[in-house]
């Protein structure tokens, strides 16, 4: 059932619904959120189960990112609930936010069986559920940070170096949609957690996305450059995308040249464009 | 780290142990061998304040630089390796001196390209960039004296 | 002296037109002279296409090491053969990258199999040529 926003992400998660579930439990113990000190694997599954019915509704009349609107309201309360739980046991920010985090890579792998042979929905479906979670993920951070506002700093630290998430798009591919403000230490977190993704994934081609970036400066540039340069001494290619015309003219200004990296409009072209590297061809539908 | 991998024992000096004593240690540089033998020490001195990987690979590969300039330049010479400060503030120091020709032009000597002997040039710049804290003293006739260190950001 | 004794010499394998040579622990210079003689003598011998280096075990690869890597992919391929450096870990990279070696004209995979997929590449592309010549 295609939504009015032409999202096809409501509809896969209901059909979907059990085995994101259980995915999604599973990737949380991968992670080691689910944290068998501190909370019991029933309440995991009860929390889980429960927020996934709230999103499937929320989401059923089609896909609205702005997540204070009132279809969210019954999200934004169980995360409430959930965020409040997990700091009265214990939980770190960090652990609390891979709640949702963790439900990226199931709802991914539904998504690249489902639009096998459809790459263009794929990136975009992977995209709208990569803006959708990290908005949630935020969420949860903020109402963690409203009960202990003490410590704020070192959370939103923490909360950086999580929401940069490498995602595997496909086979040999993988993504790092970069959002939020890069300064030149996290640009270094990011750039050892890309290098190491590289390794652990054995992706010959990283997709660095930038959509999410306001502002980009010469420090900024030059860590994506040196990142790019370190990817190729490793035997993986980086395409950056989704640079702003307004970030083309800085870096044409700052005098800093890309000669290693491509660089592509947005994460379809991106996409595209690995793909054809990695010399996947797809059958006419 | 394990060392012994065909390396001759000449003697005295060489039975140096790679292991948390590294601090305090003089290491001379008169061979290749020694090149490999300050790589150690240093990644040892690395490990002992709990540097990362990326860490300890930067600061080693700057001693390799160095103290391959001290045998090929400065004709052969010494390390002197330290662990200075205490707890979570404890830096590696590396000091390389020879008494070999001395650099008549430092600012030169440390830009990318320039080199005297067929080389790259990297390896003064190289490794300024890739200590935290980098000082060179040399003067023609007078050898060279170089002191780097570093330390780790891992809470 | 038994060349296959003497320790400080890396073993070169051969699988099919290719070479493999692992470098296992810290590279003494001297070392890696012998192997730049040995290599070319193999290539020359072997007739081998390629000549995959795995450096995964090396945790530091400075401005002399990466020179020679790169003199022996500019030899290899005056005789005839390309060179794949494989397994490079994180911290190298940057690190080289930080040294300001590109080791331009070099090439490299992410691991063996990758390297000796990149070489075949090559190599039935050149045959491809060959035919439609
Ligand atoms: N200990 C030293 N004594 C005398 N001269 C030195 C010494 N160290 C460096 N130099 C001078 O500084 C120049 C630059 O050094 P640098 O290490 O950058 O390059 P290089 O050793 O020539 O080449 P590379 O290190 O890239 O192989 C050298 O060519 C040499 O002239
Ligand atoms: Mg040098």
């Amino acid at each position: 059932m295609p939504d009015s926003s032409g999202s096809n992400l409501p509809g896969l998660l209901s059909r979907y619904q059990d085995r994101i579930l259980t995915d999604w439990i599973a990737a949380q113990s991968d992670v080691g959120v689910l944290r068998a000190d501190l909370m019991r694997e029933a309440e995991i599954r009860r929390q889980s189960r429960s927020f996934l019915t709230h999103l499937i509704a929320a989401t059923k009349n089609g896909l609205n990112f702005d997540i204070e609107s009132d279809q969210w309201q019954d999200v934004r309360d169980m995360l409430t609930e959930v965020t409040n739980y997990r700091v009265d046991h214990g939980f770190t920010p960090t652990e609390t936010a891979t709640f949702i985090m963790a439900l990226k890579q199931p709802i991914f792998e539904c998504l690249r069986d489902q639009f096998k042979d459809d790459p263009n929905t794929l990136v975009n479906e992977a995209w709208s559920a990569t803006v959708l979670l990290d908005k949630l993920g935020l969420y949860t951070n903020d109402i963690y940070l409203r009960g202990r506002e003490d410590i704020i700093q070192r959370q939103q630290q923490e909360m950086l170096e999580l929401s940069t998430p490498v995602v595997q798009l496909w086979d040999r591919i993988v993504a790092l949609p970069l959002i939020g403000t890069l300064d030149s230490s996290r640009a270094q977190i990011v750039m050892e957690n890309l290098l190491e993704a590289v390794v652990e994934s054995k992706a010959e081609i990283v997709i660095i996305d930038i959509t999410g970036v306001p502002t980009v400066d010469t420090l900024v540039a030059q860590h994506l450059l040196k990142t790019a340069a370190a990817a190729k001494l490793m035997g993986a290619e980086c395409v950056i995308s989704g640079i702003r015309p307004q970030i083309a003219q800085t870096i044409v200004h700052l005098g800093v040249e890309l000669p290693q990296v491509a660089t592509k409009a947005d994460l379809q072209s991106a996409f595209a464009h690995a793909l054809k590297r990695t010399g996947v061809t797809f059958s006419s539908r | 780290m394990r060392p012994e991998q065909g390396r001759p024992t000449r003697g005295g000096t060489d039975r140096e142990s790679d292991g948390a004593d590294a601090a305090g240690e003089v290491i001379p540089i008169h061979t290749g061998a020694d090149v490999s033998r300050v790589r150690r020490v240093a990644t040892a001195a690395m490990a002992t304040i709990g540097a990362s990987k990326i860490e300890t690979t930067r600061m080693v590969t700057a001693a390799s630089e160095l103290a391959r300039n001290t045998l090929e330049h400065g004709g052969g010479g010494e390390m002197r390796i330290a662990i200075v400060g205490r707890m979570s503030k404890r830096k590696v120091e590396m000091t390389f001196i020879d008494q070999g020709p001395g650099i008549p032009d430092i600012h030169r000597a440390l830009t990318d390209g320039y080199s005297t002997g067929g080389g790259l040039g990297l390896g003064l710049s190289g490794a300024k960039r890739l200590c935290k804290e980098f000082e060179i003293k040399s003067a023609p006739g007078e050898g060279t004296i170089v002191k780097v260190a570093s330390w780790t950001e891992r809470p | 002296m038994t060349h296959y004794l003497e320790p400080s010499r890396i073993p070169i394998f051969q699988i099919g037109d290719c070479l493999l040579l692992t470098i296992q622990v810290d590279l003494e210079d001297r070392m890696i002279m012998t192997l730049k003689d040995d290599l070319a003598e193999r290539i020359a011998k072997s007739h081998a296409k390629g000549v995959l280096i795995d450096i995964s075990a090396l945790d530091v690869v400075d401005s002399f090491i990466g020179r020679m890597l790169a003199n022996i992919s500019a030899i290899a391929r005056i005789l005839d053969a390309s060179t794949v450096i494989v397994g490079m870990r994180p911290a190298v990279a940057i690190t080289l990258v930080e040294l300001g070696m590109s080791l331009q004209g070099v090439r490299t995979a992410l691991d063996v199999d990758r390297g000796m997929e990149l070489i075949r590449r090559d190599t039935s592309e050149e045959a491809g040529r060959l035919h439609e010549a």
